[in-house]
């Protein structure tokens, strides 16, 4: 499963022989992580996001674990409980800062991470494994965090969870009855309370076991790169160990900083005020929002404001979760050869021009109060995004001309590489 | 295939989302949007002149404000509003010590249970007990209040957006009605009952100004006891019930900025020294 240049694990004293014939932990962690696993040496910082990803997931189960021994799951004193971590339990405060906040950086490392994903097309063959998995992990951090918003029973976390958990109604004939069943009672209630701190007790773990998968699935054809250009040669490789250990623990500095920043010095900047006042079901706040993380899929649902054939609410509903299941498709919608978006003219500037600048719109209109003109900007927007995945990147995987490639990742790097006579495949400039 | 069922999704979608563009472009152009008074009299908070000496990265609190502030929410507040997320041993934060801390609780009475008939009584409240509320329940609290009922001012810094400077600009803002807004909007008005004030979303209020004189309350401190006054110690002493770890948050997070700031620039030189080996040489 790895290059056949690639180091293999030597235990190094009589321990780790008995260790390794037994149980071969070491010789895991060497390979997926250590010396034993050779990556692309031409790996940029956008490369580090999946660590991080998976250092805050690593944050949330940790402080995840502790705010569950302080918390109650009870309509009745769920608010209070948080708030006697934030005021009585020790350093509760900074468990509860850093899981609200920790969500956060979670989402913002993941999206960096799925967006490097799409510029540089590492959903391509032979990793559509990797990217599937990556849209599951996606999809049960949505969930994930979701359920957790509810937990402290505030003002929005009450109405997030009505809206949310509204959309059920909005399938034909089985809607009504299946909210019903899924809220356990007409609104949300102790019930849903109850089976929310169940489940976003669980799913982290699953979200583990997923990434664990997700992992495995990479270390077989091994890390895509910025030039989307295939390991040819142990040139074109460095050991993960020491190199990218060193370059990731760099990264990790510098986003702990920002994280601290948030943490210390604005924890609430992220999270909506409403959310300190306690869960009332009979006073609506004057705009119902989710966390920030959800405003462009949020747009999405709220673009839809006309029955057409089918209820509008309906409508919402289903482009919500396409928006999201269309990245599932993406590995054969797009069938360029070529990866990266830095040979891709056309690509590119869609890319840049289009798709980020519809996300960013999405972003603000989903924040936004449902009133014009961000609904109208939203339904644009909306159009755009459906149309960017599936209508303009298969065509512009046709009829794009590529930029020539470099021959290997060492020339890419050094500039020039010896064995490129012989192949004499491709030609760079200078 | 797959790319053919995909447009046909994709387009499928556009058109849905653009129908419903159209109709909502046709509505925008047909009829006439009139905005609201609250939209274009709505006032953003203000920050009190010389603003609290908790805001910034560096802030301290102020314990003779903060301790001013409380007296504010007892004589004032505390008529109607509860505070039930504080309990009088959290006072010694404020800089008084375990004595006086329990002769503050002593001056206020909380409901009991009479020792030897088991029945409903008041005590004197001690240092583990909470803010007693005003009201014994939601509906005394909206009976007494107009249907109105006195939100909790525990976390009240924290529920509203720039909540300190929000209770500050609230509790200064009364007015009357400005003239500009009676020209631009005719038909605005405040109901009997309610209070016109800038600083509240749509504009009237249920609770009537609170703080309404200068010397409505006799500082011990003999600070002089101004409205502008009174109604920046009371938003100073919410901001600490809101969150009484702030100052030591702040303070806790300096440490940790320079520990990271360390190691980050240490992590940074192992990593270029590990990769100057194998980096190309600039030519």
């Amino acid at each position: 499963m790895s290059f056949p240049w690639a180091r293999e694990y030597k235990p190094a004293n009589g321990f780790t022989q008995f260790l390794d014939e037994r149980l071969p932990l070491p010789r895991l962690v060497y390979n997926a992580v250590g010396a034993g696993y050779p990556v692309p040496r031409n790996l940029s910082y956008m490369w580090n996001f999946g660590v991080l990803a998976g250092f805050f997931l690593v944050v949330q189960i940790v402080t995840g674990v502790v705010l569950a021994m302080h918390y109650a799951a009870n309509a009745e004193v769920a608010f209070a409980t948080t708030e006697h971590i934030m005021r009585d339990v020790n350093w509760g405060w900074l468990m509860r800062y850093a899981h609200a906040n920790g969500a956060s950086f979670f989402f913002i490392v993941v999206y960096i991470h799925i967006f490097r994903g799409l510029f540089y097309s590492s959903y391509k063959a032979p990793r559509e494994m990797i990217w599937l998995l990556g849209v599951v992990i996606f999809l049960l951090m949505m969930a994930t965090a979701f359920m957790g918003y509810v937990l402290p029973w505030g003002q929005m976390s009450f109405w997030g969870a009505k809206v949310i958990t509204g959309l059920f109604g909005a399938i034909p004939l089985v809607g009504e009855p299946l909210q019903v069943w899924l809220v356990g009672g007409f609104a949300p209630d102790n019930a849903a309370l109850n089976r929310f701190f169940s489940l976003h007790f669980l799913l982290p773990f699953v979200i583990a076991g997923v990434v664990i998968l997700h992992i495995w699935a990479l270390h077989i054809p091994g890390s895509s790169n910025p030039t989307g250009v295939e390991v040819k040669k142990e040139s074109d490789t460095l050991p993960f160990h020491p190199y990218y250990t060193a370059k990731d623990g760099f990264g990790l500095g510098v986003v702990l900083i920002f994280f601290m920043l948030f943490v210390f010095f604005m924890p609430n900047m992220l999270g909506h005020p409403d959310n300190y006042i306690e869960a009332n079901p009979l006073a609506t706040p004057a705009h119902i929002v989710p966390e920030w993380y959800f405003y462009p899929f949020y747009a999405i649902l709220r673009a839809f404001t006309f029955d057409f054939i089918l209820s509008a609410k309906l409508w919402g509903v289903l482009a919500m979760f396409a928006s999201i299941l269309v990245w599932f498709f993406l590995p054969w919608l797009d069938k360029s050869p070529v990866r990266s978006g830095h040979y891709r003219p056309l690509f590119r500037k869609f890319f840049w021009f289009g798709l980020i600048p519809t996300m960013i719109v999405l972003f603000i209109c989903g924040g936004a109060p449902a009133e014009e003109p961000f609904v109208m900007i939203s339904q644009i927007a909306t159009a755009y995004y459906f149309l960017h995945f599936l209508v303009i990147l298969p065509i512009i995987s046709s009829i794009e001309k590529p930029e020539p490639l470099p021959y290997s990742i060492t020339e890419a790097v050094l500039g020039h590489d010896d064995d490129a006579k012989l192949g004499a495949v491709s030609a760079t400039k200078a | 295939m797959i790319r053919i069922i995909g447009a046909l999704v994709g387009l499928g979608f556009t058109f849905v989302v653009m129908w419903a563009f159209g109709n909502g472009a046709y509505n925008a152009i047909t009829e006439d949007h009139v905005p609201a008074a609250e939209y274009t009299y709505y006032k953003k908070p203000v920050a009190p002149a010389g603003g609290f000496q908790q805001d910034g990265p560096f802030g301290t609190w102020d314990l003779a404000q903060l301790q001013r502030g409380y007296q504010v929410y007892k004589e004032v507040c505390a008529a109607c509003h509860s505070m039930k997320f504080v309990a009088f041993r959290d006072m010694a934060d404020l800089g008084y010590n375990e004595d006086e801390v329990k002769a503050l609780a002593a001056q206020v009475q909380v409901p009991g249970i009479d020792p030897n008939t088991g029945e409903a009584t008041t005590r004197p409240a001690l240092p583990i007990d909470y803010f007693p509320s005003p009201y014994p329940n939601n509906v005394a609290a909206a009976a007494a209040n107009n249907n109105a009922i006195p939100p909790d001012l525990s976390l009240m810094a924290k529920a509203r957006g720039d909540g300190t400077n929000y209770i500050y600009s609230l509790l200064t803002g009364y007015g009357p009605i400005p003239a500009e807004l009676k020209a631009d909007f005719p038909d605005f008005d405040t109901p009997t009952g309610l209070y016109f004030n800038q600083y509240f979303p749509n504009l009237n209020l249920a609770m009537a100004p609170p703080i309404t004189s200068d010397g409505q309350v006799t500082y011990a401190d003999g600070t002089e006891a101004t409205v502008d006054q009174m109604s920046k110690d009371v938003a100073a002493f919410m901001t600490w019930t809101a969150e009484p770890t702030l100052v030591k948050r702040k303070q806790t997070g300096w440490p940790v900025l320079g520990f990271l700031l360390f190691a980050t620039i240490l992590a940074f030189l192992s990593k270029k020294q590990i990769w100057s080996a194998v980096k190309p040489k600039k030519s």
